[in-house]
């Protein structure tokens, strides 16, 4: 059976890993390489980096820890933040990693998704999504770490992003980020039963009967989370474990 | 030396990576005299069908590639894995490299997401030497829409999605891997690692 992905995400500024809460005071902690490492020791299905520097010649540093990362990690790895041209798909892919996530820049210029699909295929091609609720209750995508509404509605967003190419959707709550409160399980259930695509649920993980709640309770095919396992209050392995144990499907790691 | 066969597109540095990792001589290449004279063949592969024969045709490979896949170990990744066969479906019918007998059709698989992607479950078929070391029910990660048909004796793994999905193929000593090996942690390494032990 098709195993339930869990994902650690490494924020980077810098080259260094930071961590923020509700994306702002944001603390620094080691070196990518040797966490997505430990993470891959672990037994993460899936890397992902976020690059929160946002500046030119944090584009350069970025691409060097995606290479060395990609010498010493062999699960896929995911790339995101300051993706705004098809030629940093392409620097991005060709420096190691196996997808790249596109957040703000495909708001801007949707024909990104259309295009960075045709060129690389729709695997590699993921959309990020911050979405917040309004006062009337629907839904809005955030940019900026959740400070601008673009105005845009998060479900018709998701279903474009599908028809333009998308190969995933990878959804933060960005009212349930850094609450530890547990993911948004109306908003996963919503996306995932709204695209045919893959939908990794992100934002809100306290414990781990988050985990299994979001896999059990929605569509989720993945789940991503930051601080719980930068801050080692519980382990991929331990994860993955308590899922297996309440029948989720998960893949055990194993070393040859 | 494992030459990577380099036709312009497809996940090649991640193959390069796993080979260094096994700490097994590599190089990226479409050189005829290279391709000829290296040990064994990967061929990688991520895109279309189409695409990747016709890149394949403009650098004058095709003929070159199945002549050599009859004489030393040949490694088909993915797509890679698909063009071994007869022809394909993807967008427009297409013949492939030929090297096994079967078409490669759409994947099947009513109410569940396409492409087939993430984490599933090795199930072994028929005894094949890339195996070898690994346990069955490993998982491994696989990223495609469309799947092989190959024949029963030619079948080593399959997975379960929706049907049954073949992941790894093999004739003699021309192999196919529906999964990436290079990105299936442990697993893949061995078997990439079995691959290049091969006489």
């Amino acid at each position: 059976m098709l195993a339930k992905r869990i994902i650690p995400c490494l924020d980077v500024q810098g080259g260094r890993v930071v961590k923020g809460i509700n994306f702002v005071g944001i603390k620094e902690v080691g070196d990518p390489v040797e966490c997505a490492m430990e993470y891959d020791r672990q037994g993460a299905d899936e890397i992902t980096f976020l690059d929160i520097t946002a500046t030119h010649e944090g584009r350069g540093t970025m691409l060097d820890v995606v290479r060395r990362t990609a010498k010493k990690v062999f699960v896929p790895l995911t790339v995101g933040g300051g993706i705004h041209t098809l030629e940093d798909y392409r620097d991005t892919l060709r420096a190691g990693a196996d997808k790249v996530s596109v957040n703000s820049a495909a708001i801007r210029d949707p024909e990104l998704i259309s295009r960075a699909a045709d060129k690389f295929g729709s695997q590699c091609v993921v959309v990020a999504v911050d979405v917040k609720r309004r006062e009337d209750g629907s839904c809005a995508v955030f940019i900026n770490g959740g400070r601008i509404d673009t105005g845009l509605d998060a479900l018709q967003w998701i279903r474009e992003c599908e028809s333009r190419g998308a190969g995933e959707i990878l959804l933060t709550s960005m009212d349930a980020d850094g609450t530890k409160n547990g993911f948004d399980l109306e908003l996963t259930d919503t996306v995932s039963r709204l695209v045919r695509i893959p939908v990794i649920a992100s934002g809100g993980c306290g414990c781990l009967k988050d985990f299994a709640e979001v896999f059990q309770k929605t569509g989720a095919d993945a789940a991503l989370a930051a601080s719980l396992f930068h801050y080692r209050e519980l382990t991929v392995g331990q994860v993955k474990e308590y899922l297996a144990g309440q029948g989720v499907p998960v893949r055990k790691a194993v070393g040859l | 030396m494992t030459a990577v066969i380099d036709y312009g597109a497809g996940n090649l540095f991640s193959v390069k990576n796993a080979l260094d990792a096994l700490e097994i001589p590599g190089r990226i290449t479409s050189d005829p005299g290279e391709i000829s004279a290296a040990d064994r063949l990967i061929l990688p592969g991520v895109g279309a069908f189409p695409d990747i024969m016709a890149m394949l045709e403009r650098k004058g490979l095709t003929e070159l590639l199945r002549r050599e896949a009859e004489k030393k170990p040949f490694l088909g990744i993915c797509l890679g894995m698909q063009v071994l066969f007869e022809e394909g479906e993807e967008f427009a019918v297409t013949r492939g490299l030929g090297l096994l007998p079967g078409r490669v059709e759409k994947i099947c698989a009513l109410g569940l997401k396409i492409p087939h992607m993430g984490w599933n479950e090795l199930v072994f078929q028929n005894e094949c030497p890339l195996l070898s070391g690994v346990p069955e029910g490993s998982s491994v990660y696989f990223v495609h829409s469309f799947r092989a048909a190959p024949r029963e004796e030619h079948l080593a793994a399959w997975t379960q999605y929706g049907e049954k999905i073949p992941a790894l193929v093999f004739r003699g000593h021309i192999f196919g891997a529906q999964f990436h090996p290079e990105k299936s942690g442990a697993v893949g390494l061995r078997v990439l690692k079995n691959f290049c032990e091969l006489r």
